[in-house]
């Protein structure tokens, strides 16, 4: 039993880091659909990294900042160039595709050491537990930090309410000074890290080799995370612990052979975001405002 | 009330310029506001008052002209500034998020650092201290109008404002919302702050203002006491003088058959900055001008909405046609009946920018052309159609275009327009409703519009015109009514009514008490 | 600071040159990364770019690969020129292949000579079902199609799993997850030249490339549809100013698109596969969306970017066998293809000019 909610966690570690730079991003109203790509350009950075310099841990900051060399990539179109947000992501996640797979071609076949699980002093020695919340990797940790500081950043800080502010009005934000395109900017990077680090925890921590694709559509799972939980971090760890027991519960579900079949419980995430996103778009909702009203506009500063 | 005998000037615009292009917004305009003082704003649309304020608040640049605070000049060049100055400004349409709760705005556009406690602290004093109740928690897309106006000017009272700007703020209001809003305005100006108050609201501005400035296309014609003054000394200035001895152009009387009747239509307004229609009835008969005239935002754009078919009406009724329902009818039903209209908007309404002339001439023209046709041919479109067509509206009516078939938004402002009309007429409509004919036009083009207007009228076509242009109301009609805060104004023959009158009219609160009848 | 001013009239010799300059330049930066990644650039490149047209059976290979591209890409047209974003070809391809495949599966004993024409109708109409469902959430809800129509992509893939590995799984496949074959009637067969014999995998499905995209093309240009899509994805309030129905219009541009990718699936089994598996598209619908970019939202033009990018791909397995690079460098060239490309619509969009900081 321990062991499978450690699994649990474990394949949702990734999706709640994609899941909370993504939904930083889309705050600031840039819909960012290179999520995928940037994941794996942190898995193929961290395993390069940690190949050749031996520690683990230069695999978490080589992981982040191929993600942030990706988000910036997208920036510099989707910001600056004010291209198509959609099919810049696209773009982005085909590009790094193809970038990752070609520079981790040669990194085929090799394995590197595992993150080490970080025993939290007494308090994983608690019975239950203490095995499964205290005795983790860094990488999960920085997750829940995330998660916690994200949550107070857009809520009681001023930058936060005013990244808040840019992805609800734009144009109102500019007029009161604010500078948008850099704030999109570092929101977007913010993104990509995050992107990067969800990535990077596959090959740290999953399965310490590389493989094209590695990442199996996680980013794509991370972005319907973003609005299962109405863009409010907390509901990113429910979401992604769900996505990821679900998962999970696909492989159990054929051992042991569940009367329901393992796809079809795998669609329920999907189909439960697509209900999400209904319920909080149509009439249904009072509230018109979860959705960040500047998502996927781009900010035309023209004379 | 500010004491004019010994007054400290605060605020004091010397000889303002501004041109847009060719146009001048503004004209050498004086304005000096004193400490404490109401001071109004009167203009018509298009009188320069919006251009003015933008450049108080640092939203623009005057081309020419000095802006002092307390004798001594300063440079606005941003709100950032403006507001270091103590300068707060209001806007008509706000500037508020939706997303994020009152406090949250506040801090937003605050420079000073501050905690949120504090934040919350401070507003709590302020709403108390100023009779602005508001719960700083509270969602902002959850407030009404009058609460978000609250979070608007408590907004401005944080930052220790000197002069506060108001944009029409009376606009969006119900009465109640607009006495304490009153109250609250002349407890800040005893404080020692000063009001810049734009309006169009004559009897508002007498209650209010200490001072009024008017302006006419683009120059300040008169800075009076509004206390010492009457509302038609008002509507007479606003107007001008000019008005007043303006003659109608001659055209052949119009007949007494009705063609269009609308009766008792009410729609709701579709958001928090719309206007409602309430009770409106008139009607116009075959070769009639009936002039709608008005201030922006007072339900023109919901009239018009409501009379083309983009949106449809509560019950057939509201609307006959020849004596018959067509409420619930549609663009292409009404345009298919003869009834056209010229929206106000020109690009990415009455025209899409993107597309050739004949594309757009497509654009209304396009049953006409299926009609001639069987089934199969009715299946593909022959440019051939559309492109005779649309160099006939060019020809017609002196069209100046950079090139054979140009895009739409190649052409100017005028001979885009003159191209629209000319394109909604060609079809030989039984009634034409425009709607802002001429806003932006030059003049020659404008010239041409107007005769174009009375040449249909005179051919036998009801016409309606809703515009802010008086000089065209009054040259043109056979009978005006005012459209104010989505109710109409009895409808006048022109011979019956003076430009004072309408000016009147315009600036005050229709209801449906008996205000809205002419003695 | 750069400073961008929108143009009044689009340049019309950009509108060819950007492709040209962006395909150009592509390789030119491809060229770069592979230097960068230790690859020889000159090798690399002729694999990717010469090597596809070097044989008669390459060249008829590069059609095959083209073709469920162009398919899809013809009906996304519609809707992207009506600026609604269906990112869901991917799935409506797979559905559309599915309902079908179902079909053939499951009667077996129908006509088979009309087999696959009653095939083809119910793959549109699988594939126009599934886009069905973000076109009535987005007219009635307005909700965002991009999010729904993605969403739904997922769930296809892990139906067909579904449905592969169970209700029509075939018991003799030994573990393999598979359906039965096709019966003959559903084969889409290759087409033989007389003297030759067939050229590579060249098959008749590539011939619907000539139905399809020329109908699209009239459509488009020539029909009211046509003129009512070009209108709504300029000017939604012109829309209705012209009496036309905005909500109409958006659900049958998604219908058609959905039914395209759908065609394009049954194609693509019924030729490729000859059966179901538990994955048939190889991410066509999203690639799909690259070729509507690069072919400038324009029926002919989407032919010549399938070509091109079809060559890519080709020309990337070809490099995987010979120098040993891993082909998803296909999507390395994509990628930086698109890039251009937006870029240069950016341009097209906007005068950039450069102006001294604060004036």
């Amino acid at each position: 039993m321990d062991a499978l909610i450690l699994t649990i966690i474990a394949t949702s570690i990734p999706l709640l880091l994609a899941a909370s730079g993504e939904l930083i991003a889309e705050k600031s109203g840039v819909l960012n659909l290179g999520v995928e790509g940037m994941m794996l350009s942190g898995a193929v950075g961290a395993f390069g990294a940690v190949l050749w310099l031996g520690n683990p841990y230069f695999g978490i900051i080589a992981g982040a900042i191929s993600g942030i060399l990706m988000a910036s990539v997208f920036s510099i179109f989707t910001i600056n160039l004010m291209t198509n947000q959609v099919a810049t992501g696209l773009g982005l996640t085909i590009f790094a595709t193809g970038f990752s797979g070609l520079a981790g071609a040669p990194l085929v076949g090799k394995t590197i050491p595992y993150l080490p699980k970080i025993e939290i002093y007494l308090l994983s020695d608690i019975p239950l537990i203490g095995n499964i919340f205290f005795k983790q990797d860094l990488l999960a940790y920085i997750s829940i930090l995330l998660i916690i500081l994200i949550t107070i950043f857009l809520n009681s800080t001023k930058p936060g309410i005013v990244l808040r502010a840019v992805g609800d009005n734009h144009n109102n934000a500019h007029s009161i000074g604010y500078p948008i395109k850099k704030i999109r900017w570092l929101a977007t990077c913010f993104g990509g890290m995050c992107a990067g680090l969800g990535g990077a925890y596959i090959p740290l921590i999953l399965t310490p080799h590389w493989s094209e694709g590695m990442t199996s559509g996680r980013g794509w799972i991370a972005i319907a995370l973003v609005v299962f939980a109405s863009w409010i971090p907390w509901r990113i760890i429910v979401g992604a612990l769900l996505f990821g027991g679900i998962t999970i519960a696909q492989f159990v579900g054929q051992t042991r052979g569940w009367p329901i079949p393992s796809q079809i419980l795998s669609m329920m995430p999907y189909i439960a975001t697509i209900i999400a996103l209904t319920m909080i778009s149509g009439r249904f909702s009072k509230n018109k405002s979860i959705v960040p009203a500047s998502l996927g506009k781009p900010f035309v500063d023209v004379t | 009330m500010a004491n004019r005998k010994e007054p400290k000037i605060l605020f004091n615009a010397h000889k303002i310029t501004k041109s847009f292009g060719n146009f001048k917004a503004n004209d050498n305009i004086n304005i000096s506001i004193v400490k404490g003082e109401i001071h109004a704003l009167l203009g018509e649309n298009g009188a320069g008052k919006s251009t003015l304020v933008k450049m108080f608040y640092g939203i623009l640049k005057p081309d020419s002209g000095t802006i002092e605070l307390n004798n001594q000049k300063i440079n606005i060049s941003s709100p950032n500034l403006a507001r270091s100055h103590g300068i707060g400004m209001v806007f008509q349409h706000f500037s508020l998020f939706p997303a994020l709760n009152v406090a949250e705005n506040i801090l937003i556009s605050l420079d000073k650092k501050i905690t949120f406690n504090q934040l919350i602290l401070d507003i709590t004093e302020l709403s108390k201290k100023w009779d602005l109740s508001i719960d700083p928690l509270k969602q902002v897309n959850e407030l009404s109008v009058g609460e978000q106006q609250r979070v608007e000017i408590i907004r401005c009272l944080m930052q220790n404002p000197r002069l506060l700007i108001m944009d029409e703020p009376t606009s969006v209001l119900t009465p109640q919302e607009i006495t304490s809003l009153f109250k609250i305005l002349k407890k800040l100006a005893k404080s020692g702050c000063s009001i810049l108050y734009i309006s169009h609201k004559l009897e508002e501005i007498i209650e209010l203002a200490d001072q009024v400035t008017i302006l006419k296309s683009g120059k300040s014609i008169a800075t009076i006491n509004p206390k010492k003054t009457t509302t038609s000394y008002l509507a007479e200035t606003m107007v001008g003088k000019e008005i007043v001895k303006l003659k109608k152009i001659s055209k052949k009387p119009s007949t007494k058959k009705i063609a269009l009747k609308i009766i008792n239509l009410n729609k709701q307004k579709e958001n928090n900055f719309g206007t409602n229609l309430n009770n409106i009835n008139f009607e116009v008969n075959y070769g009639e001008i009936l002039g709608i005239a008005g201030i922006a935002g007072n339900g023109q754009i919901e009239l018009m909405e409501t009379l083309t078919g983009e949106k449809k009406c509560q019950y057939d009724k509201e609307i006959l046609f020849d004596n018959k329902p067509i409420g619930f009818k549609g663009v292409q039903e009404r345009r298919d009946l003869g009834i056209e209209t010229i929206p106000e908007e020109r690009n990415f309404h009455a025209s899409v920018p993107d597309l050739r002339l004949h594309e757009n001439t497509f654009l209304t023209c396009h049953q006409k052309y299926f009609a001639t046709k069987n089934f199969f041919s009715s299946l593909f479109i022959n440019p051939q159609y559309s492109l005779d067509e649309s160099i006939r509206i060019i020809e017609d009516n002196d069209v100046r275009c950079p090139e054979k078939n140009p895009f739409a938004s190649q052409l100017s402002g005028g001979n885009l327009q003159k191209f629209i009309l000319g394109r909604s007429l060609a079809s030989n409509p039984k009634v034409a409703i425009f709607s802002q004919p001429t806003w932006g036009v030059d003049i020659g083009a404008a010239t041409l519009i107007r005769q174009k207007l009375l040449n249909i009228a005179n051919d036998g076509k009801a016409v309606i015109l809703i515009s802010q242009d008086l000089e065209e109301i009054f040259q043109l009609s056979d009978k005006i009514s005012v459209i104010s805060n989505g109710y109409l104004s009895d409808i006048k023959s022109i011979k019956d009514i003076s430009a004072i009158d309408v000016g009147l009219l315009m600036g005050s609160n229709l209801n449906n008490s008996n205000e809205n009848k002419i003695i | 600071m750069i400073v961008f001013t929108p143009r009044n009239k689009i340049s019309k010799n950009w509108i060819f040159l950007a492709p040209i300059l962006s395909i150009f330049l592509t390789v030119i930066l491809g060229g770069f990364i592979f230097t960068f990644l230790g690859y020889n650039p000159g090798e690399t490149l002729y694999h990717i770019f010469i090597s596809p047209f070097t044989r008669i059976d390459r060249i008829s290979d590069v059609f095959v690969k083209a073709c469920p591209l162009i398919i899809i890409g013809t009906g996304l047209i519609f809707c992207f020129k009506a600026n609604v974003w269906n990112i869901g070809a991917e799935g409506q391809f797979i559905i559309g292949a599915l309902l079908a495949g179902s079909f053939g599966l499951l009667f077996p004993e129908m006509d088979t000579k009309f087999l696959l024409m009653i095939m083809l109708f119910i793959g549109f109409l699988g594939g126009a079902l599934w886009a069905f469902i973000p076109a009535i959430l987005k007219t009635k809800l307005n909700v965002n199609e991009i999010l729904v129509s993605l969403m739904l992509v997922y769930v296809a893939m892990l139906l067909i799993d579904f449905v592969v590995r169970g209700p029509l799984r075939d018991p003799m496949s030994f573990g393999f997850p598979l359906t039965k074959a096709y019966p003959e009637g559903a084969l889409i067969n290759k087409i033989p030249i007389p003297g030759i014999g067939f050229l590579g995998q060249l098959h008749y499905g590539v011939m619907s490339i000539f139905i399809l995209v020329p109908i699209a093309w009239v459509i488009i240009n020539k029909t009211l549809l046509g003129f009512q899509i070009k209108v709504l994805g300029s000017a939604p309030k012109a829309t209705s100013f012209a009496g036309f129905k905005e909500k109409r219009i958006t659900i049958i541009v998604l219908l058609l698109s959905g039914g395209l990718a759908g065609i394009a699936g049954v194609i693509e089994v019924s030729a490729n596969m000859g059966q179901l598996q538990p994955e048939i598209s190889f991410g066509y619908g999203f690639t799909a969306i690259i070729v509507v970019f690069l072919g400038r939202l324009n029926p002919i033009g989407i032919i010549l970017a399938g070509i091109i990018i079809a060559t890519v791909k080709l020309g990337a397995d070809n490099a995987q066998m010979a120098i040993g690079i891993p082909k998803v460098v296909t999507g390395l060239f994509e990628g930086i293809l698109l890039f251009f490309l937006l870029t240069g619509e950016t341009l097209q969009k906007y005068q950039i000019a450069w102006k001294k900081y604060g004036s």
